[in-house]
């Protein structure tokens, strides 16, 4: 994603006729309210007198390992001795606002290391200057003469030494703070922390149960609540009968909700049963009711291929009319992909105390986005976000899913309702049935070939539903339509002259999201599948079809290259085949799939991956390593079997037996190479996802000459490729 | 209802279907314990039974009363047991979120399967989903538990 938000156009829209707007006054920087008696020279760094030194995380932690990445790199700057850094969760406050996100407080889109990297360096540069500052003023040399050691300033000359912690008992934080540029930082040859795959500060509480997710808050007094929502979205109450609800030993209350009906009590199972018991007949006529993905994929396909249709153009270069009648050589095909669900371990919850008095709260979430639930929650309360405190708890997975404030507003509403706190945990039911699920998707690609083999002209027509026109309509507007989540990756590395690149809105009545990698997902899926179509018909090797592609993009070669060598790419392997992909989505990764199909059964089984990725300058060469181990199994998932139905409006599935996700046994081996560059750094949490649907389909096509232009390639999808 | 918890014998008011799981996380308070899909389908709530890895979402308080039951809490007395070390030495966990039931499942299989093959790893841990994808670092620490490096 790369959004843009301007500081006073926040709108957070929520589904149920509702849309809370909002000033969001991004100028009034607070400091930390955890700080105590140590010196903060800035709201990330707090040096306390024992000598530990805290330092708030920029991001919420959500298995990608910021919690740990980014103090590293304010430790580094600060030249901290690591192993006593306390590391501490941001509270929702402006002052952590992500700059990747216009200073909104959002932790998503692969974005907190690009664009907190610079800021924290700088941050903790800072923090040392101001130890230093008085520490020279103290001992009265100059400031010049003296360096630092893991947590201790030295005077050479004299041979004194103190310890950060001994300053913090006397040093004060100047009225005017120290301005640092990028030159008063570290080449990247000084590191000490960064590049070094420090183990992650909260695996420890995780190993014994310790650590606390969202679901595991607790306040005293606190009751529990579930919330039933109509099957097709937006239907509003025509009757009610609670009386079955309100029989259930444990339940305490039923509460109607602007967008269902709430059930609070003593305990999970008490206020589940309680859901379960209601009698509900729902309005007819929601938007949502005719909403079949059976009959969208076949739709919104043909949007796609209909050229006469305009989209909204994304890209332009050259042009692709004239290059398309004069290629020596033409292709297009049509992709299309099913919706997905997040499937976070953990299900969506909050736990909310509304203030007696119904003007404050305090909320406990795994939330990617504790300055919106300010936002949302000030709305719903009509108070203002300064009287919403967040405390972000660990998230069991977020994929984007935890960006929302649908579960945030139950559990305040109930609050609010029955004057306790209310924690609401949504059963694995409520959180397939009403997820935000990833875009259902149709691409039409046209390439044509010059008579030298180059790609001489290109078009990308993307249709698909609005996620961003509900997330932020204003920023939706600003950018024109241009929604950059559901376009994500339409871009390519690959060199080509004549470029025409659209996008076609269609808006069903269903609530589209962010997703792990998104639009790059299905974009991805359909140019490098396209790619090898091309490189087939043409008979030239696929990767080195890529590589000339890539001619005048070293680091993109380099993956491609790597990942071909890591899978020994030439060797023919009996029964098995290999198919490649490349994607420049947040990183360049390259990944090399090996497949076998069973032909009766048209099953695919992918048993190894090797992936290459260059990140930039890596802060944990581990740590990324994870994280495109995990986006490949994730991608691996989407590719095989993940897939949301909805028949006349009703979600389909409901739970694991029927949303299936992959699992150890039919999991790939895969095996990653990170190449630190110096570069900036890029994201990683999401960029390996994307090159493993190509690479499995295109590993297909290269063993059994069938094409899958679907995701996820099902099996009976397979055998109609087969047969064709 | 008294059962056998982490080594220490409890009395806890329960019905009988009652499920072990929300008794353990909202009567007793330990945490460690997830719920993830409440139908036996991922492993996320996975305790022992007297020493068997079961279920705790679908395992009712009657068939608890008199038993010995250990959580992620009680797995060793201060986060040492050969298994959690190992997911430490291969930074197993990203989100964490499964991982207590996949660290109890993993215990279970260690301890009657000392030396685990590659194909009884697979089949034991086969029940237990991870949605961050840490499978394959799973099957390296199980097999660094059972070589004992770590
Ligand atoms: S919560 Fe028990 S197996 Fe999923
Ligand atoms: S570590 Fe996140 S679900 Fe397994």
């Amino acid at each position: 994603m790369a959004i843009e938000i301007s500081r006073r156009e926040f709108v957070v829209g929520a589904t149920a006729g509702l849309t809370f707007a909002f000033a969001l006054d991004l100028g009034r920087v607070a400091r930390a309210a955890a700080q105590s008696a140590g010196l903060s020279p800035n709201v990330w760094v707090t040096i306390n007198p024992d000598d530990t030194i805290t330092i708030v995380s920029a991001a919420v932690e959500m298995g990608q390992g910021s919690m740990t990445g980014m103090p590293v790199v304010v430790a580094e700057e600060l030249d901290a001795d690591w192993s006593k850094v306390k590391v501490i969760p941001p509270p929702g406050n402006p002052a952590y606002g992500n700059p990747g996100f216009g200073g909104a407080q959002i932790t998503a889109g692969s974005r907190t290391t690009r664009s907190f990297f610079t800021p924290l360096r700088l941050a903790g540069a800072q923090a040392r200057r101001v130890l230093l500052d008085a520490v020279a003023a103290e001992w009265n040399v100059p400031v010049s003469e003296l360096s630092t050691e893991p947590s201790v300033i030295v005077h050479q000359r004299s041979g004194r030494r103190i310890s950060y912690g001994d300053v913090a008992k006397f040093a004060k934080v100047p009225a005017e703070l120290p301005k640092m540029t990028p030159a008063d930082l570290k080449k990247p040859a000084q590191f000490r922390l960064i590049g070094k795959s420090l183990p992650r500060v909260e695996l420890p509480d995780k190993v014994v149960g310790r650590a606390k997710f969202g679901i595991d808050a607790e306040v005293p007094d606190m009751i529990y609540g579930a919330v039933l929502r109509p099957p097709i979205p937006g239907s509003g109450i025509d009757a009610l009968d609670d009386s079955a609800a309100r029989a259930v030993p444990g339940v305490i209350d039923v509460i109607r909700l602007p967008w269902g009906v709430g059930v609070v009590g003593t305990g999970f199972e008490a206020v589940h049963k309680g859901k379960a018991a209601l009698k509900v007949t729902w309005k007819k006529g929601a938007r949502a009711e005719g909403y079949d993905t059976d009959q969208l994929i076949g739709e919104y396909a043909a949007i796609a291929a209909t050229l006469s249709k305009p989209g909204l153009e994304l890209h332009k270069e050259g042009d692709f009319a004239q290059a398309w009648a004069t290629a020596a050589r033409t292709f297009s095909a049509v992709y299309v992909s099913d919706h997905c669900y997040h499937a976070t371990m953990e299900p969506v919850n909050a736990l909310a105390r509304v203030s007696a008095d119904g003007t404050s709260c305090e909320l406990w979430a795994p939330t990617q986005s504790p300055g919106i639930n300010q936002l949302a929650v000030a709305g719903v309360l009509k108070t203002t976000p300064d009287k919403v405190t967040v405390n972000v708890m660990l998230l069991g997975g977020g994929f984007g899913r935890k960006v929302e404030q649908d579960f945030v507003l139950d559990a305040v509403l109930l609050s609010k309702a029955t004057s306790k706190p209310v924690k609401v945990v949504w059963s694995r039911e409520d959180d397939v049935r009403n997820d935000k699920m990833r875009p259902l998707a149709a691409q039409f690609l046209q390439a044509g070939i010059d008579a030298d083999g180059n790609l001489s002209a290109w078009r990308h027509r993307i249709v698909g539903a609005s996620a961003l026109a509900r997330l932020l309509p204003p920023v939706y507007e600003r950018l024109k339509g241009k929604d950059e989540i559901l376009i994500e990756g339409h871009e390519i590395a690959y060199s080509c002259r004549n470029q025409l690149h659209e996008y076609l809105r269609e808006d069903r009545g269903y609530d589209v999201g962010p997703w792990r990698a998104v639009g790059a997902g299905y974009n991805k899926f359909a140019i490098e599948s396209f790619i090898d179509e091309m490189a087939a018909a043409q008979r030239v090797d696929p990767v080195a079809f890529r590589l000339r592609l890539l001619a005048h993009d070293a680091r993109a070669r380099r993956v491609v290259e790597e990942a071909a060598r890591m899978a020994d790419w030439g060797r023919k392997r009996p029964g098995r085949a290999l198919g490649i992909a490349f994607s420049d989505a947040w990183s360049n990764v390259a990944s090399v799939a090996e497949v076998s199909v069973d032909r009766k059964s048209g099953r695919i089984y992918v048993h190894n991956v090797w992936a290459a990725v260059d990140p930039g300058i890596v802060i944990s060469p581990d740590n990324v390593a994870a994280q495109i181990e995990g986006a490949t199994i994730f991608g691996v998932s989407h590719a095989l079997q993940e897939r949301i139905t909805i028949s006349q409006g009703v979600v389909q599935q409901s739970n694991f037996h029927d949303y299936q996700i992959l699992r150890l046994a039919d999991a790939p081996d895969v095996r990653v190479k990170v190449i630190s560059t110096d570069n900036d750094p890029t994201g990683i949490g999401e960029a390996g996802l994307p090159p493993a649907a190509p690479a499995v389909a295109n590993a297909v096509a290269a063993l059994t000459g069938a094409r899958v232009r679907q995701l996820p390639m099902l099996p009976e999808r397979v055998l109609a490729a087969l047969r064709a | 209802m008294v059962f056998i918890l982490n080594g220490r014998q409890m009395d806890v008011s329960a019905q009988p279907d009652e499920t072990l799981l929300w008794v353990l996380r909202e009567k007793l308070r330990l945490t460690g314990t997830k719920y993830g899909c409440g139908m036996a389908m991922c492993g996320s709530c996975t305790v022992h039974l007297d020493g068997q890895a079961v279920r705790s979402c679908v395992t009712r308080m009657q068939h608890v009363e008199g038993k010995r039951v250990t959580t992620i809490e009680g797995l060793s007395p201060d986060g040492t047991h050969p298994v959690q070390k190992a997911w430490l030495t291969e930074q197993v966990l990203q989100c964490g979120y499964c991982q207590s039931g996949q660290i109890m499942q993993a215990a279970a299989l260690l301890a009657k399967t000392p030396k685990p093959t590659r194909a009884q790893i697979v089949q034991a841990m086969n029940g237990n989903l991870c949605r961050c994808g840490t499978y394959g670092r799973i099957v390296r620490a199980i097999e660094r538990a059972a070589r004992g490096e770590v």
